[in-house]
Formats: structure tokens, C-alpha cells, sequence
């Protein structure tokens, strides 16, 4: 039978074929496994998006299809399977949710209580049915009435290209492009959802934002992306992610964050991660390769980024700042602790391109069991950027003589008036510092705990005060099994 | 019963046997003072009774109120009232010593089955001692012993010592290293921590230490064992004769 313009039309409009220009079935909960172009319409058609944001995730994943997998990170891992994995998934059903923290794995749980979280606070960790957690919702909604009453805008980046696109579109990759590096590819081609953040002209954010109250938020994906944008004189401090251990069935977790600072404005960008590191072999652990950028554009801007790192089998990440406004200062605080069989390759870039601008970074690794981690830095002050400073100090702890630490720091200066300061150390534990505290009626473990916070000190005190308290638990608990 | 029975100890350290045969039994509320050359095994003694890692015993028992404390972990003997002055105490950076105070105290209480400080309670309870054993607040919020001076160090101790309130006190050469006006310190907070449920052990080279904190008895340790003991008067004889007499005996 010869096909007409009747037929094509009710083939259509039975499923929407044509209308987006792939097979998949828009009504599906989930996209079927793999990756392909069709995939990246299939989310792009998910979340209603315009044409500008789909054409871009597209020239991304046909970029992606060319860029060779990075090899020069100091870690080991199989080749990944791109097409072994989900990249859709709709929220959760409710009914599916456990019912009461009594359905949730009392492992979990254990976790929970020896970070001190409270009660309420558990129950939406564990995706406990959301009217049985009244109280955080009503929390959440007088969080967005102060926040709508300053103009500032707080919510998934999804709601956020509907809601002010121009400005997304501005800013969306402005920073970090897409042919930035694989990872980063593969997320603008596929991204699910992240943060979006607004502050206006002068608008001092009243409160630390967190994802924990971005409600209406979909699953955190495997593939977050966040933007940050704050307007002249403005201040925000942001917290991504939180000290329970977060466990996801897709392995590749490869985020992208973006920050914008403009004239006198200030970022504060504060992460404590602690995916499933996988098992004592380091088996089923969560891959975090993240790309993080922040761009002073502005004069006097200020970026600072401070991390806790202690899951995920692998962590890829280098949060960084460029530095265009004259007088803009950028802070890279960090701890990061690698414990049975993880690997970590972490720092960060700090690129002076104003005049008079100035970095500071503290790093603290915390390496045991026979887990592997380095430090890798790059300073890179370019040939216009007169009275440039920079300040680094990386430490190394080593606990039990399995693990590793290493440092690769490079120095990048093409303009003679730079400041650029470098210490570095190395020490394990001392064996007198260990006998003193037994002495006194410490326990090994806690002695541990109580010492590695001692050396990561100047970075906690870098940290909210909500996240600085379950920082210090969570450390204690990631050394856990390390000594003796 | 004693509160500390020490029945022919012996110990090596690196293979070398350094404790021979130690016999001592310590009381309830009294002061003896150890003393003795160089290499006699003073300071293997302190660690052999705290439970250092490294230090063999190879004969004999220690009882602490009728208990075998050699079978103890160092943190259960602790907790079970054992503290040892160090000679040279060390730094803990980033630690401030209100913190580490507290994360000690509370594991003692915990082992007690006593209810633990809280934060606000405990620094009540430490500001009050400190006051009391002449440590500065600014000492408290300092990471523990970082860039203190000597005396400044040996203060801490004692200050621990008032914290954890133990049952037996080992000062290892608590005087070593301090001025006059700072060992009269020390010397005043030890004295302030003499009491009948507490007794002491004093590791000193010196005699001088012994004029502001008066032993009951003195102990004389040579090559591993205790060859003489005797009243407060044995030091000032030490003082004047040194040591070469056990030598020429051992020869």
C-alpha cells in the first residue's frame, strides 16, 4: 500500500515519531539502555527544552563520539561501557518508596547514626515518602518565600531554562565548553539536572543554599549541572552534597559545575562527597569525574571552593579558577581521603590572567590501606597578569606503609612581578603521637580520627558550620579499619 | 592491698634486656622517687607499666589494685587510672588541647560507665582546673604542646593529670629541661595532686626536684634492677656521692 499524507499523520500522532525526529517512546519511564543521538533527543524532549539547548547537547555527543578517553591521571580503571547504563530515568514512583526508616538497609542506617544525622533528616536520605516527612517540606517552602522575596532564583536548572532562559543561555557553557575534556562532554550531551542559581545586584544570599532544599529536584543524576551566576556586589555560599554515604546503582557519576562571579561578587562553593567507595577490593564503586570551574570575570571578584572527598572508588576532579577581573581571588580548600583500594587524582588551576590577583591553595591528602592518591596543581600566570600572588601548601599524610601519596604541582609563570609560594609535606603518624593519646584513654580509632582532623584543621574551619560537625564524623569514619 | 604491685619484672627492648628483676610495691597515697644513672631503664620502666608497643615483658607481673595490668591494652590501663608524665611531650597539631582533653576524659568516663561532658560542661570543668594548675585559656585553645616552651609542656601534663585524676602517676623526669621558677611550678601542681586515693611514681636524675616534692620513699635503679631504697635522705646522699658506688659494686 502506498503510504499517504493521511497515514503519515495518524502514524504520528500515535508516536510522535516525526515530531522529534527519533524512535523512542516519549510516554516511557525510562530511556532504554545506551547511548545515542536518539537518547540525547529523548531527554531533551523529556524536559520540554528549546531548540538552542538540544542543538547544543547534540554537537556535544557528536563531539564526544571523536574525543579520545583521557590516560594521563595517575589512576586505574577498566575501559568504561558507555552503553552499559541508563541515561533516563523519571523520579521514583512514591509508592515505591520505603515506608518507614524500618525498610531502609540497617547498614545505612548504622552510617546515619554515626554521623549524628537526625532522625528527620534521615528519613528524606532514604527517600522516605515525602508526606511522611511534613516538616521538611514546610521547611523548604519558607526557604523559597525568603529567597523570592530578595529575586533570587534557587532551582533545578531544568525549571531554571524554562523559567529565564536568556540566562541560562548566556551563561550554560561559558565556562566550561562542552569539547572541554570527555567528561564534560558527555555531560552537556546528557545532563538530567542540577542546580541553577541567581543572585542579583547587591543581594547578599541569606542563607547557605543547599540541593537538600531544592525541592522539585528529580533523582540527583549520574550526570549533574549546575550554574551559578552571581551579579555584581552580590555573596552566595553554596553546599553540594552531604556526609551520608550515597550509594547509585550507574557506576559513572561525571558532574559539571559552573561558576560565574561578576564585579565585587563572591562564591563560596562548599562539597562533602562520600559516594559508595566500593568494598574493602574496591569493587562496585562509584566513578566521580567531575569538572568544576569557576570564572572571575568580574573585578574584585572571589571564587572559593572547599572539598571533603572521601568516597567514590575513583575521584577526578580539579576545581578551578580563572582569574580575569583585576583583584579577583581564587581559594582551593581540600581534604581528601583515599582509604582501602580508592584512587583519587585531585587539585585544581587556578589561571591568573587579571592584574593583581592573587590564589591560595591548601591541600591536605589523607592516604591509607593501599589506596593511591595525588595531588595535581597547576598555577599558570599569564604574561598580562602583573602582581600576581599565589600561595600552595600541600600535605600528605600516609597511615600503614600500603598506600601512596603523591604530589605533581606545576608553575606556569610568564610574567616576572609573580609571587608564587610552594611547600609541601609528607609524614605518617607518629608512633608517638599514637602512644600519647593511648595513654591518655583514647582508643586507636578515635586517636586516628582525632589526629587527621588536627591536620586537616585549616580546611575544616573553611566549611559551613552545618557540614563542618558531620565533616569531622565523616573523616573518623572513612579511617575507620585503617590502623592496626 | 597495694595499690601497685610490681613482683620481679623483667623486659627487653630490641632483643637487649634492660629490666632484670624489678620488685616494688607502691601504697595508696604515697610518693616514691625512682633514680639512677643513664641507661639504667627508668624511662623502660614508665613504658613498660603504661604498655608502650616495642617493649617486651619477659618475666615476673604488675598488679594495679590486685589486677594484672600487663594484660591491658595502654588505653584500658589508662582508663583503668594509670597516667604517665612524659619526659619529652609531643605535638599533636591541629588538635587544640580542650579538644583532645575532652575526646580523653569522656573515653574514661565511658569505660566507667560514667555519663560523658558535654561541650559546654566540659569546658566549664577544664577552665576551672586550669585556672587552678596556672595553664593560661589561650594554652587550652593552642593545639596541644605546639610551640610550647618546656615548662609550658610539663604545666600541660600536670594539667592532664588534674583532668583525668588517675589512681597511679608515673612522671618520667617531670623536671628535666625547667628553670627554678618553673620546676617550683610543676612541683606545686604535683604536690596539689597528692591525695590518699592516688599514688605516685617520680623518675628523677636529679635530686632538686625532690626538695619541693618530698618522697616517702627513694628507689635507686642500676642496670635494670632496684639495688637500694630507703627515706628521703638516700637522694641527698646520691646528690653528694653520685652513683659510682653501685658501680664499683657491680664491677
Amino acid at each position: 500500500m502506498v503510504a499517504n499524507a493521511e497515514t503519515i499523520e495518524q502514524v504520528q500522532s500515535v508516536t510522535e515519531k516525526y515530531k522529534y525526529g527519533f524512535v523512542t517512546d516519549i510516554e516511557m519511564d525510562h530511556a532504554p539502555k545506551g547511548l545515542s543521538e536518539d537518547i540525547v533527543r529523548f531527554i531533551s524532549a523529556k524536559k520540554d527544552e528549546p531548540e538552542w539547548l538540544l542543538e547544543w547537547r547534540l554537537k556535544a555527543y557528536r563531539h564526544w563520539l571523536t574525543m579520545p578517553e583521557p590516560e594521563w591521571a595517575k589512576i586505574s580503571h577498566p575501559p568504561i561501557d558507555y552503553q552499559d547504563s541508563y541515561y533516563y530515568a523519571a523520579p521514583k514512583s512514591p509508592d515505591d518508596a520505603p515506608k518507614s526508616l524500618d525498610e531502609v538497609d540497617p547498614k545505612l542506617l548504622e552510617t546515619y547514626e554515626k554521623l549524628g544525622i537526625p532522625l528527620k533528616e534521615q528519613e528524606m536520605l532514604a527517600g522516605v515518602a515525602v508526606d511522611a516527612v511534613f516538616d521538611s517540606v514546610s521547611v523548604a517552602t519558607t526557604y523559597k518565600k525568603k529567597l523570592e522575596e530578595k529575586g533570587i532564583i534557587f532551582c533545578a536548572i531544568s525549571e531554571a531554562v524554562q523559567r529565564c532562559p536568556e540566562l541560562v543561555q548566556k551563561y550554560l557553557g561559558s565556562v566550561v565548553p562542552y569539547a572541554d575534556n570527555k567528561h564534560s562532554c558527555l555531560n552537556s550531551a546528557v545532563y538530567t539536572d542540577g542546580s541553577f542559581v541567581y543572585i542579583p545586584k547587591g543581594v547578599r544570599c541569606p542563607m547557605e543554599l543547599s540541593t537538600y532544599f531544592r525541592i522539585n529536584a528529580e533523582n540527583t543524576g549520574q550526570f549533574e549541572r549546575t550554574l551559578i551566576i552571581a551579579d555584581e556586589g552580590s555573596y552566595v555560599s553554596y553546599l553540594e552534597g552531604c556526609t551520608a554515604p550515597m550509594r547509585d546503582e550507574n557506576q559513572l557519576h561525571a558532574a559539571v559545575v559552573e561558576l560565574i562571579a561578576l564585579d565585587d561578587a563572591e562564591i563560596k562553593y562548599s562539597t562533602v562527597q562520600n559516594w559508595y567507595p566500593g568494598d574493602e577490593n574496591g569493587k562496585g564503586g562509584i566513578y566521580n569525574f567531575v569538572t568544576k570551574r569557576g570564572a572571575c570575570r568580574g573585578r574584585n571578584s572571589k571564587i572559593s571552593w572547599t572539598q571533603i572527598e572521601t568516597g567514590s572508588a575513583i575521584t577526578w576532579k580539579y576545581p578551578s579558577c580563572i582569574l580575569e577581573g583585576d583583584n579577583s581571588v581564587g581559594e582551593f580548600y581540600s581534604v581528601a581521603i583515599t582509604n582501602n583500594m580508592q584512587q583519587a587524582d585531585t587539585g585544581t588551576k587556578m589561571i591568573h590572567i587579571g592584574r593583581n590577583t592573587s590564589s591560595t591553595i591548601i591541600s591536605k591528602g589523607i592516604s591509607a590501606g593501599r589506596a593511591d592518591q595525588t595531588y595535581r596543581g597547576l598555577v599558570k600566570i599569564m604574561p598580562k597578569a602583573s602582581g600576581a600572588r599565589n600561595y600552595t601548601q600541600c600535605d600528605s599524610l600516609l597511615i600503614g606503609d600500603e598506600c601512596g601519596a603523591h604530589t605533581v604541582p606545576y608553575i606556569e609563570s610568564r610574567n616576572a612581578s609573580a609571587k608564587v609560594e610552594h611547600e609541601a609535606t609528607t609524614a605518617k603518624i607518629s608512633e608517638d603521637q599514637m602512644f600519647y593519646c593511648l595513654q591518655r584513654g583514647i582508643s586507636e580509632e578515635e586517636a586516628v580520627a582525632l589526629i587527621v582532623n588536627g591536620f586537616c584543621r585549616e580546611v575544616m574551619q573553611q566549611l559551613p558550620m552545618e557540614f563542618a560537625v558531620e565533616a569531622q564524623k565523616l573523616i573518623g569514619i572513612s579511617l575507620e579499619g585503617s590502623v592496626g | 592491698m597495694a595499690l601497685l604491685e610490681i613482683n620481679d619484672l623483667c623486659a627487653t627492648v630490641d632483643g637487649k634486656e634492660i629490666l632484670k628483676g624489678i620488685n616494688l610495691s607502691l601504697d595508696s597515697g604515697q610518693v616514691h622517687a625512682i633514680m639512677g644513672p643513664n641507661g639504667s631503664g627508668k624511662s623502660t620502666l614508665s613504658y613498660v607499666l603504661s604498655g608502650r608497643a616495642g617493649y617486651e615483658v619477659t618475666g615476673g607481673e604488675v598488679l594495679l589494685d590486685g589486677k594484672n595490668l600487663l594484660e591491658m591494652d595502654p588505653e584500658e590501663r589508662a582508663c583503668e587510672g594509670v597516667f604517665l608524665g612524659f619526659q619529652y611531650p609531643v605535638e599533636i597539631p591541629g588538635v587544640p588541647g580542650t579538644t583532645f582533653l575532652k575526646t580523653a576524659v569522656n573515653a574514661v568516663r565511658r569505660y566507667r560507665g560514667e555519663s560523658e561532658f558535654d561541650a559546654m560542661q566540659f569546658v566549664k570543668f577544664v577552665r576551672a582546673k586550669a585556672k587552678e594548675f596556672n595553664v593560661s585559656d589561650d594554652m587550652l585553645k593552642r593545639a596541644v604542646n605546639s610551640g610550647f616552651s618546656g615548662g609550658e609542656k610539663k604545666r600541660n601534663e600536670i594539667l592532664q593529670m588534674a583532668v583525668l585524676e588517675p589512681r597511679l602517676a608515673i612522671l618520667d623526669e617531670t623536671d628535666s629541661g625547667l628553670d627554678i621558677d618553673a620546676l617550683k611550678l610543676v612541683a606545686a601542681g604535683v604536690n596539689a595532686m597528692r591525695g590518699p586515693e592516688r599514688a605516685m611514681l617520680m623518675i628523677t636524675h636529679y635530686q632538686r626536684l625532690l626538695d619541693y616534692v618530698v618522697p616517702d620513699m627513694v628507689h635507686v635503679l642500676f642496670e635494670g634492677q632496684i639495688v637500694k631504697s630507703g627515706p628521703k635522705e638516700l637522694a641527698l646522699e646520691l646528690e653528694k656521692e653520685g652513683y659510682c658506688q653501685f658501680f664499683e659494686t657491680a664491677a
